[in-house]
């Protein structure tokens, strides 16, 4: 299975690892997070030890985030795989038959198209909003160094940033599962040549030297 | 009104009705600025009452001390020297909570019962509750809450409503030497508010008036004003104090419709893999492939 010759590498054990790092804290602070947001997630406290224990952990949860977050933003953006191409805005006006199925007419994706780069770039907005927000309405460290006014916006950027950061990733999620094999991808590393082909034809191309 | 505290108007972060069988009878203080010499009488029994002592701080040249509410300083006397048009004026206005008929700090905070009102618009803060987020903090207009370093929870006045369940008045009312404060039904403290303006106003202060902001539904603690045009001038005390858009933004419906269109969300991915199908390799690729299997 290592280093299967007809499988081809899409995720280093490095990017493996630190996907699944971020994703176990993402889970964790969006967790602790919705306690906080509605009282109907309030019982989820009890998933971290009460209320008090809940208020305390979500902010250095989110300390850990922007650690690991940072480093897979700064990865990404060394390798320059990120950035949006003609072909990817191309790729983006035809999501919506992708969505409904129909791929025939997609224009052929890197190692990333355009859909994942667009949700790259959001997530990456997303927690810059949410790290400065939160700064600001952490009550213990914090907060006493902002006026009211500029907490108050603060707590509405934190709430409204999450909540769309969380349905990108129930997006992401949703995807991965929709499409076959990808988690497998992100859980082993490699996959079949086959599936390059279907999914990241031009990537596939530069793997294989345009062979078949 | 014994037992009164079984009878809760609002409870924090609960979307159920509480305990409210019983209507009990809304009370208010009334602060008659006009009448405070200052003395800090207030201060005294509000620590005696609840068992507070705040630590001694230093002398910052002026009356007012502490120079801010406390967790241990439930009330503080704020003292403002003013050129009014009757030439220098010493207004003294006793802070605290004002106990808002809509209460900021009950509608922002997460924790169901940290903080409760109680149906005779008494606002308490129960701490065993709290969990030290501060968002009370964020959420009141007059700036009252505070949080504790000992314990991360918050405190402020009670209305003291301990000795209110068993039909005494607070404790600041009972010690109050010159009448400045009293304590009654709300509807009693308006009609003796409206006595002491036409007072004031015989007397020349023709802008003296009730302080009863209707932008927080009204309040259970209220002031008679020298000058009720500009509330500003007693150390600070809101015009037109409110909620706010920002706050009814963040604790309003837009949280239970962001909930309910993530659910949706989720609900329309299942469904879209149960009509689409999974999107998977090909046919026609696989067989180019088929010496990998």
């Amino acid at each position: 299975m290592k280093n299967d010759p007809k499988k081809i590498l899409r995720y280093t054990p490095f990017e493996r690892v630190s996907h699944w790092v971020t994703a176990i804290i993402f889970i964790l602070l969006a967790l602790s997070g919705l306690t906080f947001f509605d009282p109907a997630f309030y019982p989820l406290n009890q998933l971290f030890g009460g209320g008090v224990w809940t208020r305390i952990l979500h902010p250095f949860i989110g300390i850990m985030m922007v650690i690991s977050f940072g480093v897979e933003f700064f990865h990404y953006r060394q390798l320059n795989v990120m950035n949006v191409t003609p072909t990817d805005w191309e790729w983006l006006r035809h999501a919506r038959e992708m969505v409904d199925g129909d791929d025939r007419n997609m224009p052929e994706a890197g190692k990333f198209n355009g859909g994942q780069k667009l949700l790259f770039w959001l997530l990456v907005a997303c927690m810059v909003l949410l790290i400065l927000s939160g700064i600001v309405i952490w009550r213990a460290y914090f907060a006493f160094l902002f006026p009211v006014a500029v907490i108050r916006f603060a707590s509405v950027v934190h709430a409204v940033t999450a909540t769309i950061m969380i349905a990108l990733i129930m997006f992401h999620i949703y995807v991965a599962i929709w499409t076959k094999e990808s988690i497998d991808a992100m859980l082993h590393g490699q996959v079949r040549r086959a599936w390059a082909k279907q999914h990241h034809l031009a990537w596939f191309r530069d793997m294989t030297g345009g062979g078949k | 009104m014994a037992l009164q505290s079984l009878d809760i108007t609002r409870r924090s972060a609960t979307t159920t009705p509480s305990p409210s069988q019983r209507q009990t009878m809304e009370v208010a203080k009334l602060i008659d600025i006009s009448k405070c010499i200052g003395c800090k009488a207030c201060q005294v029994a509000c620590m005696e009452w609840n068992d507070t002592r705040d630590t001694i701080g230093v002398n910052h040249g002026v009356l007012d001390n502490p120079m801010d509410l406390t967790a241990n300083s439930w009330t503080v006397m704020r003292y403002a020297e003013v050129v009014t048009d009757r030439g220098l004026e010493w207004l003294i206005r006793k802070d605290g909570c004002m106990h808002c008929a809509e209460p900021g700090c009950l509608k922002a905070c997460p924790a169901p019962g940290a903080i409760v009102q109680y149906s005779n618009g008494i606002v308490d803060f129960h701490e065993e509750n709290c969990i030290g987020c501060g968002y009370c903090i964020t959420g009141c207009p007059f700036n009252i809450p505070r949080l504790s370093h000992k314990d991360s929870k918050v405190y402020k006045c009670t209305l003291c409503s301990d000795r209110v369940a068993v039909g005494l008045e607070p404790a600041c009312v009972k010690t109050c030497p010159t009448g400045a404060i009293v304590f009654g039904t709300k509807d009693d403290m308006i009609r003796h508010a409206e006595g002491r303006i036409a007072d004031l106003k015989s007397r020349g202060f023709a802008q003296a008036g009730i302080y009863d902001p209707q932008g927080v539904g009204g309040t259970h603690v209220m002031y008679v004003l020298q000058h009720a045009d500009n509330p500003a001038v007693y150390c600070g005390l809101p015009k037109e104090p409110s909620i706010g858009a920002m706050v009814d933004l963040w604790k309003g419906a837009a949280k239970p419709l962001a909930s309910l269109a993530l659910a949706m969300g989720a609900l329309g991915a299942f469904f879209h893999y149960v009509v689409k199908g999974p999107n998977k390799v090909s046919e026609e690729i696989e067989k180019e492939f088929e010496d990998e299997k």
